[in-house]
């Protein structure tokens, strides 16, 4: 086990420079992404020494495996600085993680519960009213997209009927219910294609699991229907879940959040990230990327230990006696 | 099973000798690094006359199956050499296999998974011909057709899909495919494991006709070691990789040299009840 | 002895398909006796497992009809409730399946699945205690170093150590039948020989009613007293051992003992086999359904014969056929020995 996650590890570091490479020749190929003139602003447009002397400054008329090694360097010293606002970006991103987390933690909780909890009903109740009901939900839910079902959820029940603030983050810290309070609506937006999906993959795994030649073993033992459901049929079907729940989680933290931080205005990495996309503001957009990577393929690396842990089967660890 | 059983002075069809086939266990932190091998095969010499069946027994994991393929240049051999027709095919690469590949086939175990479920009948058996080119459009349907026949089906299932057919005739449609090039050498791999008690016989009986009609030569693998004395001239018994008994059949079923041989024609159950109580008052050993 | 312990009496299962309804299991009926091994034989669509499958409840689904009875000492079982049918499964009859590689969770110890099976049953047994009982069924059943194994995943046990491990869940709450649903075909012979005889010697000293599931007759012969040859969902023939293998009845039963290979004798020309193959179930020929394969079917083969003891010897040897005792005297020698003779 330890050799495996070491191996991860690895990859993982192998990863994150990949990522960091790629990201930083994108920003330097785009076109009017020139840094110097979003620097000089208004006055860089009539002024050619200006953008000479940021250039100078900056270090933007080096090579650019320098420019590269310089902005690595800055990143690991803490002292990355956005071409916009002239603000420390570790620290912007810092402030922005409470809401995030926020936001994705408390929507990871609601779409597995509500998913796992309608993926077995459906499954139990396959082909009868409930099923299809549920079914149907799964893939309205599927189907929408996030920024539309936000507007949507603004407008009837912040606009029209003021039962929820319409946006904003409070901190937990400073008043836990007005924070929940502020977070139901973006939880629930995240949450929703969530559950639909998740809740057809558990519906689809019961089933397949139900077939089963031990599910038979498991009948003719005399175990309860229930038990039955739930210590094999369950337990098997679950695994899936937690690797799946584990990539999704990774995702959202890095920035599948976006459009609903956006939308609700929580201030959050993710809004950070549209904002700093938006000005193309290269220090902030390879911050937030290696932030967005290193969850991503965390996630990853766990979801893969995790899976070698549920399930034996795929234990790595020599082979069968 | 043919009439007349090929000399031993005759140049052999196959000639395999010293025959290894290892797979590297891989193990490390950042380079896979080799800890260990499993020996599939591990030094198998074996010669096959033409028109003869050369009978393949062994329990599951001797390597039996790893045997057929590495022979076939299915997988590529570790070391030793292969010799088809007098011309060494060992380590061959892809290109220069493909114009010997008509002339060895296989037959596999499993008529449910062999057959690909969304192409007709009529497609399967007349793949062969195509990817070869020796065969196209109405010409190449007749071959199909004429091979269905010969093989106890009806031309008309031609254009019917795998999973209208039983167990039976689906190992029917693989030995036609099998046939269709024309080959020289057939190895079954288990062939008649997976079939119902009732139809085994049919498909052991088609495949001697074909035998004579064809002058094809065999290699039979099985675990039934019963039905392996049926149909082989010769047997090779096959443990752990090695073989360690090869004979004439009736010889080695009767008087069995190497113990191992001997463990597995005494596990062999006989549906005789007399016998088989006689058998255990006498107490011999299984375990 | 003589009082039956389980008693199946016109036992028949229709199931709906997509393909039209289908009759698996058509007027069964048998009687175990304490400590009897009884064979079903047949091939695939002899509706053999699921003539074992429906005594224990096991088919029951709302595409599924049921019809007759099964009683357990009395018990009625067909008829019984769910919450009723699950004390019996397990603690009075248990069940093994054909292949223990997909018959355990492979998720879960293997111990850990046992365990299950015994509390599922005796509520006041603790884990402790249980898992004691655990490792000593296992080392009852033969598996070394039953401490060790017992924490094992399926996939870690050999063949022969999963089906044994399987035999122990099944036995570890002293059951008194034992249903074997071809227990030994998906492992090699010499293995198969062990678990035969595990199973001969469980039957031995627990006197452990078996019924025995399996196309093989060579295991049948090692191993049953009474055997019931099935086909299309029928029985066509039911005696003692002896009975069935040196004097049978029915050309289908000539048929599979023609087709055996013998490797005390010597080999024949050609193996004998029976032409055409098992009919579907979806589409059953009328009167005797062995008739289209069948060498010697004449005119009154139409008419389905009832299962009758038509020899006049012994009363618990029956068959579905309409020939004469001597007529299949003469008709089942083929060449030296017992067979179904090729078409004429």
């Amino acid at each position: 086990m330890a050799r495996f996650a070491a191996r991860r590890l690895l990859g993982m570091l192998l990863v994150l420079f990949a990522v960091t490479v790629i990201v930083f020749l994108i920003f330097n190929v785009i076109p009017s992404s020139d840094p110097a003139a979003r620097i000089a602003g208004q006055r860089g447009a009539t002024d050619p020494q200006l953008i000479a002397n940021i250039n100078r400054e900056w270090g933007f008329d080096e090579s650019l495996p320098v420019q590269y090694g310089r902005m690595m360097m800055k990143v690991f010293g803490g002292d990355l600085i956005s071409y916009t606002t002239r603000q420390g970006v570790d620290e912007q991103i810092w402030e922005g993680v409470p809401a995030t987390f926020s936001l994705c933690i408390g929507a990871a909780v609601i779409w597995l519960s509500l998913g796992v909890l309608f993926g077995y009903l459906s499954a139990v109740r396959a082909g009868g009213l409930t099923d299809r009901a549920l079914t149907i939900l799964a893939l309205v839910g599927i189907s929408m997209p996030v920024f539309w079902l936000a507007a949507i959820f603004l407008y009837y029940l912040t606009f029209k009927v003021e039962l929820f603030p319409s946006g904003g983050y409070v901190p937990l810290t400073q008043n836990p219910l007005d924070w929940a309070y502020h977070l139901v609506l973006p939880w629930l937006t995240l949450a929703v294609i969530f559950v639909g999906f998740y809740s057809r993959v558990l519906r689809s795994n019961m089933l397949d699991a139900m077939n089963e030649d031990y599910v038979r073993t498991a009948r003719a033992k005399g175990l309860s229907d229930r038990q039955v459901r739930t210590r094999h049929v369950l337990r098997n079907s679950l695994i899936p879940i937690v690797t799946l729940f584990g990539l999704d989680f990774g995702v959202a933290i890095g920035g599948g959040a976006i459009l609903t931080e956006s939308i609700f205005n929580l201030q959050g990495v993710g809004q950070y990230a549209a904002e700093a996309i938006a000005n193309l503001d290269l220090p902030p957009i390879m911050a937030v990327t290696m932030f967005a990577a290193f969850f991503i393929v965390l996630f990853n690396a766990l979801v893969d230990i995790a899976y070698a842990w549920l399930d034996p089967r795929i234990r790595l660890e020599g082979p069968a006696r | 099973m043919s009439a007349e059983r090929p000399s031993a002075h005759d140049e052999p069809l196959l000639q395999v000798s010293g025959l290894v086939k290892h797979f590297a266990v891989k193990r490390g932190l950042l380079i896979d690094r080799e800890v260990d091998r499993v020996r599939a095969v591990d030094g198998v010499d074996l010669r096959v006359a033409p028109g003869e069946t050369l009978g393949l027994v062994g329990e599951s994991g001797c390597g039996k199956s790893t045997l057929c393929r590495t022979v076939l240049q299915l997988l590529r051999p570790t070391a030793g050499s292969v010799r088809f027709e007098g011309r060494e095919i060992a380590g061959l690469s892809r290109r220069e296999m493909r114009p010997l590949r008509p002339q060895m086939q296989m037959i596999f175990q499993d008529p449910y998974a062999s057959l690909n479920p969304r192409k007709r009948v009529g497609q399967i058996v007349g793949d062969p011909l195509r990817i070869q080119r020796s065969a196209s459009g109405a010409e190449l349907r007749r071959r199909a057709r004429e091979l269905l026949e010969r093989v106890g089906l009806s031309s008309a299932d031609v254009d019917r899909f795998p999973h209208e057919f039983s167990g039976g005739q689906r190992q029917r449609i693989g030995i036609a495919r099998a046939l269709a090039p024309q080959p020289r050498l057939i190895v079954a791999d288990e062939p008649v494991s997976a079939l119902d008690v009732s139809i085994r016989a049919q498909i052991v009986n088609l495949l001697d006709d074909l035998q004579e009609e064809f002058g094809l030569t065999y290699v039979f693998v099985a675990h039934d070691i019963g039905i392996v004395r049926h149909v082989a001239d010769r047997i090779a018994v096959m443990h752990e990789g090695r073989i360690v008994e090869e004979g004439p059949a009736d010889r080695v079923c009767e008087r069995p040299s190497h113990p191992y041989t001997r463990s597995l024609l005494a596990a062999v159950p006989i549906p005789d009840p007399r016998e088989s109580r006689a058998r255990r008052r006498t107490g011999d050993v299984r375990s | 002895m003589n009082e039956a312990l389980l008693a199946v009496r016109g036992l028949r299962v229709d199931f709906v398909t997509e393909g039209g309804p289908l009759r698996a299991v058509d007027g069964v009926s048998f009687d175990l006796s304490p400590g009897e091994v009884l064979a079903i034989v047949g091939e695939s669509g002899s509706g053999k497992s699921v003539t074992a499958q429906t005594i224990l409840g096991l088919t029951r689904s709302p595409n599924a009809r049921i019809e007759g009875t099964a009683s357990l000492r009395g018990e009625e079982l067909l008829a019984a409730s769910e919450a009723e049918l699950r004390k019996v499964r397990g603690d009075r009859i248990a069940m093994v399946f054909q292949d223990p590689l997909t018959s355990l969770n492979p998720v879960r110890r293997v111990g850990d699945q046992i365990v299950e099976a015994i509390r599922a049953h005796r509520e006041r047994i603790g884990r402790r205690e249980a898992r004691r009982l655990t490792v000593e069924m296992l080392d009852s059943v033969g598996i070394p170093q039953p401490e060790r194994r017992v924490d094992d995943y399926p996939h870690e046990l050999s063949g022969g150590m999963r089906q044994r491990a399987m035999i122990a869940m099944a036995l570890a709450l002293d059951p008194e039948v034992l249903i074997a649903d071809e227990p030994t075909t998906a492992l090699d012979v010499t293995i198969q020989a062990q678990i035969l005889d595990l199973l001969r010697r469980l039957n031995r000293e627990r006197d452990l009613a078996t019924v025995l599931i399996s196309h093989d007759l060579g295991v049948v012969a090692e191993i049953a007293d009474r055997v019931l040859v099935m086909y299309a969902g029928r029985v066509v023939e039911e005696g003692a051992l002896d009975e069935i293998f040196y004097d049978p009845q029915h050309p289908y039963t000539w048929g599979l003992l023609g087709s055996l290979t013998r490797l005390d004798r010597d080999r024949p020309e050609r193996l004998p086999q029976i032409r055409g193959a098992p009919p579907s179930l979806l589409d059953l020929p009328a009167g005797c359904t062995f008739r289209p394969r069948c060498p010697h079917a004449f005119g009154r083969c139409t008419e389905l014969p009832d299962l009758e003891a038509r020899g006049g010897e012994a009363a618990g040897h029956r068959d579905r056929c309409w020939l004469t005792p001597g007529e299949k005297r003469e008709r089942r020698a083929v060449g030296g020995r017992i067979g179904l003779e090729e078409a004429r």
